[in-house]
């Protein structure tokens, strides 16, 4: 979207994200999505007068390599008390670092060679989740609201970027490269749809190079669609409030999907009051360069390195390749990728299949071997396989494994090497002589129509490109 | 040296705890809560150039557990505690609002 006149946004992000512990951030419960409602809770998740809570391990080491992937500064760092009252927070506070958080000042650079800085990068815990029942009218009063605590206290990293995001666009390119080193990192799973990722975006506008404008604070963002939507949506409104002689108020807004708007949740003239202050039951965490150096070492290549390695390998760069890298790096299939270059298959045919086949069948990869994968493209490169007899290889694979030879065979996709290819042209050229004499006087049309020939014989599993090598070898 | 605690304070922060106080009450909380702080700005008339702020009186750092799965609660447990349950949910008041 292109703002009117001189009008620039000014964007900030802040990504929750959950951790991808065993257990919750201060106790031993299980952080696990989709439990029965209530199953994982103890006293500390529950609040419960008189617990304790216990510091999470894999939970500071899962943030320290966010920290380390976002180039920032391993800080010494405390835990706060942040009070507020609200049912899905049982304790009446949530567990938080404010002033000093285990991550300071780092960056992120974006594919478009843009660089976004970063704030900061803290834990926190997560609350519990409510749902809210009523609206039926049967009965007054019946309205409520259900609470299921087994998200309370699951560990959170929240990532705040540096107010550099300019569009729409930059903000979800921020938001997916990041999603993707969460991935890298195993911190997260990166699955927004299940609130295991969620984003907050802070929206103001101004004319290019005057101060910032008030900024709003856009929530319940739970799509990288709906980040560019509402951040598009918002900083027109604002564009429109002030050309039209109002004033921007610092507030925070929902972001409504069905409606396509944000709406005010609360303004915040009543500056939030959430009476800061030190968690007395958890001690200062510093860790020491022997433990950040375990984490350093543990960290695998990122995204951004390992696009690099890939599309080094690449033979030309169409955007068909380009888009079909991300995809491979984003799902985590480069693994097949880079065997099968390894093997002599070509680039485009390797980001093909795998941006295609492997990423449209992502749960299945468990049955297919790299072995399999690039056995199956050379068959289909050397031409003993067509492109959708290829597929199919690689669709059995996926579904029950096995070895792509075999599988052809018991497919009766053997029939159709080039010597059984050839039985099958010379019939069809004695079957039909008028057309060849044409092809052979030089009607090329008619190459088609041999194609189709072949095609019927052997329901559509040759490969079109043999058989006119055949045509012409007998002309 | 902080200025004393006036009355609109402690109704503030009352009010952010949701305690109803009457008026004597806040009175009354006014005059103790600002012995109590008082108490505490005794601590300006020394000199503590160069003394780190503390929040423990123990030199511990980094206490942590190993991530590992420990028992839960039972649910019925749980839900018994509570005045109201639904689905294996905890039963409250409508929820007005989002949370802050
Ligand atoms: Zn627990």
């Amino acid at each position: 979207m292109t703002l009117p006149g001189e009008w620039e946004m000014v964007i900030g992000l802040e990504v929750h994200t959950e951790l991808q512990t065993a257990t919750k951030m201060f106790c031993g419960c299980a952080n696990h999505f989709g439990s029965e409602p209530n199953t994982n809770v103890c006293p500390v998740c529950l609040g419960l007068p008189g617990s304790l809570p216990v510091l999470n391990e894999r939970a500071v080491e899962l943030a320290m390599a966010i920290g380390m992937a976002l180039h920032c500064t391993i800080a010494p760092s405390t835990f706060h008390r942040k009070n507020y009252f609200y049912p899905d927070m049982p304790k009446d506070f949530q567990i938080s670092q404010y002033d000093l958080p285990i991550n300071k000042g780092g960056f992120l650079d974006l594919p478009d060679a843009s660089r976004v800085s970063i704030e900061r990068a803290h834990l926190e815990e997560d609350t519990g989740k409510s749902t809210h029942l009523g609206g039926t009218g049967r009965i007054h009063g019946a309205e409520r609201s259900l609470v299921d605590y087994n998200r309370s206290g699951v560990p959170l990293v929240e990532i705040v970027s540096g107010p550099d995001i300019r569009s729409a666009a930059q903000a979800r390119a921020y938001a997916s490269e990041l999603r993707g080193i969460l991935i890298a990192t195993g911190a997260s799973d990166g699955r927004m749809e299940e609130g295991s990722m969620r984003i907050d975006a802070n929206v103001s506008v101004r004319k290019a190079g005057e101060p910032f404008g008030t900024r709003c604070e856009i929530k319940n963002l739970n799509s990288l669609r709906s980040l560019v939507r509402a951040i598009d949506f918002e900083a027109r409104r604002q564009i429109e409030l002030i050309e039209g002689g109002g004033v921007v108020r610092q507030e925070t807004r929902h972001w409504d999907e069905n409606l396509g708007a944000t709406s005010t949740m609360r303004t915040k003239e009543e500056a939030e009051d959430y009476r800061y202050f030190r968690e007395p039951d958890l001690v200062d965490l510093a860790p020491d360069d022997a433990w950040q150096q375990r984490v350093r070492d543990g960290l695998p290549k990122m995204p951004a390195e390992r696009r690099a390695l890939l599309s080094a390998r690449l033979t030309s760069s169409t955007e068909a390749q380009f888009d079909a890298v991300e995809v491979v790096i984003d799902l985590n299939l480069e693994t097949y990728v880079h065997a099968a270059l390894d093997a002599g298959v070509d680039p485009a045919l390797a980001l093909a299949r795998a941006a295609n086949e492997l990423a449209g069948d992502i749960d299945n990869l468990g049955h297919l071997s790299s072995e399999g994968f690039c056995a199956t493209l050379l068959m289909e490169q050397r031409g003993d396989l067509s492109a959708t007899q290829a597929k199919t290889v690689l669709g059995e694979q996926l579904a029950h494994g096995g070895d792509p030879a075999s599988i052809a065979a018991s497919l009766g996709f053997e029939r159709l090497s080039s010597e059984s290819l050839e039985g099958t042209v010379a019939t069809l050229i004695e079957q039909f002589p008028d057309e060849w004499a044409r092809y052979r006087e030089g009607d090329e049309k008619l190459a088609q129509f041999f194609i189709g020939q072949v095609m019927k014989v052997t329901k559509g599993q040759a490969n079109g490109k043999l058989v006119v090598e055949q045509l012409q070898a007998r002309r | 040296m902080s200025s004393p605690l006036r009355r609109d304070d402690v109704a503030h922060v009352a009010k952010l705890a949701r305690l109803t106080l009457s008026s004597a009450e806040l009175d009354m909380f006014t005059e103790q809560l600002g012995q109590v702080l008082e108490h505490a700005n005794d601590m300006s008339s020394l000199n503590l150039e160069g003394v780190k702020p503390t929040a423990h009186p123990f030199e511990l750092l980094n206490v942590v557990r190993a991530d590992e799965i420990r028992a839960s609660l039972d649910r019925d447990e749980v839900l018994a505690m509570a005045p109201d349950a639904q689905d294996g949910r905890f039963a409250v008041p409508r929820i007005m609002g989002e949370a802050p």
